[in-house]
């Protein structure tokens, strides 16, 4: 194998990079996302924190560099429901620039923010009528009046909420999404999607209900949900059942009817206690184009093409080797993980996490599977400048760094840490640089 | 003058001065909106030199502020030196035009609308043009959406040669990128429309019109409804048939309900636009689909249009045609199509004439009487006068009779109250027996209704009644029936005995006043409820000045007066209660003036 890497080199670590055992619960990363430029990416986190990064101009190669840090979210308590409402970020997306300031929607389970981030000027006042009153002999005459005068003192970036959503969720919001269109999003929970105008935030329309009347019968919730990039009328939305929805808003206003429905039949024979919770959707995207739809479930990545429901045109196995162990997985939580996916800029490539730090990086056209660490091997391997970065050996398994095989490594179900997993990734939308978020560091990878 | 007077003069402009730039939001705010003040003090010159450009360098405030700066800087064009020197406004307002917050933007755009009106051509030209070009061509959307807005105004005033590049600008914004630019452009086309000469729409206006109706966002196309509107009635009716036929048959098609919903909402408008030939030939079969659309939002909103259209085209085409779809509306399965139905519903009656309106809509005002939404009933309700003028009120309360009775007593209030309201109107053409006989009991039985606005509602009635039938009636009618709630165990009905009599009392004549009224309210002054006795000092409050005036024509009205409504005030003015004390003294007051 001339390189098992296909190139892909670890960047940029940031986070703390000590080998503390404990972390701090509000440091772990919950949401990265890459702008529309890729210029910028900004990373969400379980203390309802905001970090925004910005593509390093001099330097060569990508490179990102903190731009600035916002408290987006505050824990806040409903007390009509006696419910505490945790402050971490779900989801973060970007919106179309339309000035030199930046936007951003945040959410947490409830609610919804629009953060504008700017590089303000600072002005003091130097000269102004009270002050200078003093001098001039009162105020007997038209001519002694003055504007204030102001010199700039410094510049600083500022993030402010422009709009608040809030009050439009029961359940707690798993995706937000902003319309092709520039002037609406969506907004989803567990059994409701809701359609917002992002310049009115008292009101949103209810486009999707799965809300049984009655709650013991609910059998299904909402997992994720997307506009489509170009058609601002199409919205698609995936279930815990494994089926994927796409919804056309031009037939009517409540989008009970699916206009398309993509779900696999599944084998009988595979059929098990687990069957319906690792079929479950934990994410889905639209390609660029608007062609393609990523899903990801508890074991496999699969890509659908917009015109064939009935099953999917590739499935990738990412997790075959739990198989064995979901009995396990299942008593520690882990099988309710929700690992996100992405395609790369131009949808020829693939991402998703897993556990150990590991995550794969699928080239749709070659099929060649990259299993990569973001891990802190990775970087220290690159500081001691050896030649031999591609360093494979998860920490504490007794293997010597780099001579093992990563995929047998990953395969070796014993020597996993379930605790380490990449659930969230974003790809850069140009280029080959992917972000992704790793308990509390964030990494880039890029691939030369 | 004194000196120190003179530091004071100014005093507050120079404060108002530095609060432009304090840091409390609410003093910048304060300080903006009295930037006249500022203006006056520092006159026009300085105005021009020294704040303009000041004001110009400070937009990245608060949106607020810059609403508020923007609305002010609209009605600035004395303060800077009139409208010489209008166009120095422009500078800021340009800037503000491009600021991210929408309203922002829309005022910028508004008072720009309003500074362009006192410009000269010179000015046009070499200011405001140039502006349009910089914000057409500006690099974020938000100065390209505003710059939509800019153009309607200034069409008139530029010369012929500017027209034509301001056409094609305008185009270019019909074509940009981004969704949002393409949407001010379809929202302000209407208006340019309006203002660009006949010979240059089928060849400019035309195509960006055709462009964005095809729009892939329907977003985009929902908003070109107006714009058909505006291209309609600036051609011919053929040149309508030529041009715009496919685009209006493919927008009252549209895929999206949006679309079809801007269609059906804009329907008269759109069908006088386009002439009678368009109408017969293509409106009528799509309204009849509009009005069975898939999508109850859209037939909300075609059946608001039913008479409006039903107008445009011959009552036999309304038999044919619509008739039969408001029929199906009339069981509807939403309640909002059948409320707006029923708003509208009447208005077909006038169209149809009598014989048709007794056969065909009668049946369909029956059912939504009994709609099981008390909206459509209300609805319903509020607008049978209409038919009343087409049908006469016979045959409207033979059949509508039982409905309406029915109605009376529905479990809805506000229902309630709207039957009430219509009772004086139904009784004046009823005449006296049928009302008696029919509708009698309904109007006491809701003076002792359990919701106060019924039962204060039921009063007026009353009073109107009498206006209707006159005192003799209400002698015979209504005051029995009074006198014996006067004694009802429960005090609310007391109470309603009070309030009736005080609202007859604007009605009724020196008898009733000597031998109802009077009396019966001196024997509710002892009424063990303190509410009820208060309430008879008001009452008597409202009845002497009435008393006082028949005074004149029955002396024994003046003794009453001083026989009986005297010890009565004077009695509650010694009362236990402190409210009745009170009530009494004001009412002692009326009747020693």
């Amino acid at each position: 194998m001339a390189d098992q890497d296909n190139g892909w080199k670890f960047a940029q670590c940031f986070g703390d990079k000590g080998d503390v055992e404990e972390v701090t619960e509000a440091d772990i990363i919950s949401a990265v996302e890459f702008d529309e430029t890729g210029d910028y990416l900004a990373t969400g986190d379980k203390g309802g924190r905001v970090v925004l990064f910005e593509r390093n101009e001099g330097k060569k190669g990508c490179e990102y560099k903190f731009y600035t840090e916002f408290q987006s979210h505050e824990p806040e308590f409903d007390y009509l429901k006696s419910l505490e409402i945790e402050e971490k970020i779900n989801k973060i997306r970007w919106c179309k620039r339309q000035n030199s300031a930046h936007f951003l929607l945040s959410t947490n389970d409830k609610t919804i923010k629009l953060w504008k981030i700017f590089e303000k000027s600072i002005k003091v006042i130097s000269e102004s009528n009270l002050q200078d009153a003093a001098g001039m002999g009162g105020f007997t005459d038209a001519h002694n009046l003055k504007l204030p005068k102001l010199v700039h003192h410094d510049t600083m970036i500022a993030a402010i909420p422009r709009k608040i959503y809030q009050n439009a969720h029961t359940y707690h919001i798993n995706s937000i999404s902003v319309n092709s269109d520039g002037e609406t999003y969506l907004s989803a929970d567990d059994l409701r999607i809701n359609l917002w105008n992002l310049n009115i935030s008292d009101q949103s329309f209810n486009v999707v209900d799965i809300k049984p009347v009655n709650m013991e019968e609910l059998t299904e919730v909402i997992t994720a949900a997307e506009f489509h990039p170009t058609h601002c009328n199409l919205f698609m939305y995936s279930s815990s059942k494994g089926t994927i929805k796409l919804n056309d808003m031009r037939m009517s206003a409540l989008c009970d009817q699916h206009s398309k429905l993509f779900e696999e039949e599944e084998d009988p024979q595979n059929k098990s206690f687990f069957s319906e919770i690792i079929s479950s959707i934990s994410d889905l995207k639209f390609s660029r184009d608007g062609r393609y739809i990523l899903s990801r479930d508890y074991l496999t990545l699969k890509v659908w093409d917009l015109n064939m429901e009935n099953r999917p045109v590739q499935t990738i196995a990412i997790h075959d080797h739990l198989r064995g162990k979901l009995c396990d997985l299942y008593e520690n939580d882990c099988i309710f993980d929700k690992f996100e996916c992405t395609f790369s800029g131009d949808g020829s490539n693939l991402l998703t996490g897993s556990y150990n730090n590991y995550f794969h990086i699928f080239d749709r056209n070659t099929k060649n599977d990259v299993i990569l660490q973001a891990d802190k091997s990775a970087f220290k391997a690159k500081r001691v400048g050896s030649t031999k970065n591609k360093v494979g050996g998860p920490a504490g398994n007794g293997k010597k760094a780099g001579t093992g095989n990563r995929k047998e490594d990953f395969a070796n179900v014993d020597a996993l840490d379930f605790t380490k997993k990449i659930l969230h990734a974003s790809w850069h939308p140009r280029e080959n640089t992917i972000a992704l978020a790793a308990t509390n560091n964030l990494f880039l990878f890029q691939q030369s | 003058m004194n000196p120190d007077e003179g530091d004071d003069a100014l005093y507050p402009i120079a404060v108002l001065i530095d609060e432009l730039k304090h840091d409390d939001v609410a003093l910048r705010l304060n300080a903006v909106r009295r930037l006249s003040t500022i203006a006056l003090a520092l006159a026009p010159d300085r105005t021009r030199e020294e704040l303009i450009p000041f004001l110009d360098e400070s937009i990245d405030d608060e949106d607020e502020v810059l609403l508020a700066l923007a609305e002010e800087l609209g009605a600035f064009v004395d303060y800077v030196g009139g409208p010489t020197f209008a166009h120095l406004l422009l500078a800021p307002l340009e800037t503000l035009a491009g600021v991210e917050e929408t309203v922002v933007r829309e005022k910028a755009v508004e008072s720009i609308g309003k500074i362009v009106a006192v410009l000269s051509q010179h000015q046009v030209e070499e200011s405001y043009i140039p502006m349009v070009k910089r914000l057409s061509a500006s690099d974020w959307f938000t100065g390209r959406t505003s710059a939509c807005g800019l153009y309607a105004p200034v069409y008139t005033l530029a010369l012929p040669q500017t027209q034509e590049l301001l056409r094609s600008l305008y185009s270019g914004l019909a074509n940009d990128d981004t969704p949002m630019v393409r949407r001010a452009a379809a929202t302000h086309l209407s208006k340019l429309t309006k203002k660009v000469q006949k010979e240059f729409i089928v060849s400019d206006i035309l195509p960006m019109f055709v462009k964005l109706a095809e729009d892939e966002q329907d977003s985009v196309r929902l908003l070109t409804v107006e714009d058909l509107i505006a291209v309609a009635e600036s051609l011919t009716t053929d040149e309508n048939k030529t041009h715009l036929l496919t685009i209006l048959q493919s927008l009252c098609y549209d895929k999206s309900w949006r679309v079809r919903y801007m269609v059906a909402d804009k329907y008269v408008q759109l069908g006088k636009a386009v002439g009678n030939d368009i109408v017969r030939e293509v409106l009528i079969s799509a309204y009849v689909r509009v009005l069975k659309d898939g999508e109850a939002e859209v037939r909300t909103a075609a059946a608001g249009q039913v008479p409006g259209f039903s107008l445009l085209i011959d009552p036999d085409t309304v038999l044919k045609e619509i008739l039969p779809c408001v029929k199906d509306l009339v069981t509807d399965t939403s309640q909002h199509v059948r409320a707006a139905l029923a708003t509208q519903i009447s208005g077909l009656a006038p169209i149809l004439g009598k014989d048709n309106t007794i056969e065909h809509l009668l049946p369909l005002f029956l059912q939504l009487l009994k709609d099981e939404a008390p909206e459509v009933r209300l609805n319903i309700i509020s607008k049978l006068d209409k038919v009343n003028e087409v049908i006469g009120i016979d045959l409207l309360s033979q059949s509508l009779l039982p409905a309406i009775v029915e109605l009376a007593e529905d479990k809805q209030w506000r229902v309630r109250l709207a039957i009430i309201e219509n009772i004086p109107l139904l009784a004046s053409q009823l005449g006296v027996e049928f009302f008696d006989e029919k509708l009698g009991n309904l109007c006491m039985s809701w003076l002792g209704d359990c919701v106060f606005s019924i039962r204060e509602a039921a009063t007026t009635n009353l009073r109107k009644l009498t206006e209707v039938f006159g005192v003799d009636w209400a002698k015979q009618a209504i005051v029995p029936k009074i006198l014996t709630m006067s004694t009802h165990q429960n005090y609310l009905f007391r109470m309603t005995t009070i309030f009736s009599i005080t609202t007859l009392s604007q009605v009724a004549n020196a008898d009733l006043l000597k031998e109802f009224i009077i009396p019966t309210v001196s024997t509710l002054a002892a009424d063990p409820i303190p509410n009820i006795r208060f309430n008879v000092a008001k009452s008597l409050e409202t009845v002497i000045p009435i008393v006082r005036k028949f005074a004149g024509q029955d002396p024994a009205l003046g003794g009453a007066l001083e026989e009986t409504v005297r010890p009565t005030l004077v009695k509650l003015s010694e009362d236990a209660d402190q409210d009745v004390r009170y009530y009494a003294q004001r009412a002692l007051g009326v009747l020693q003036g």
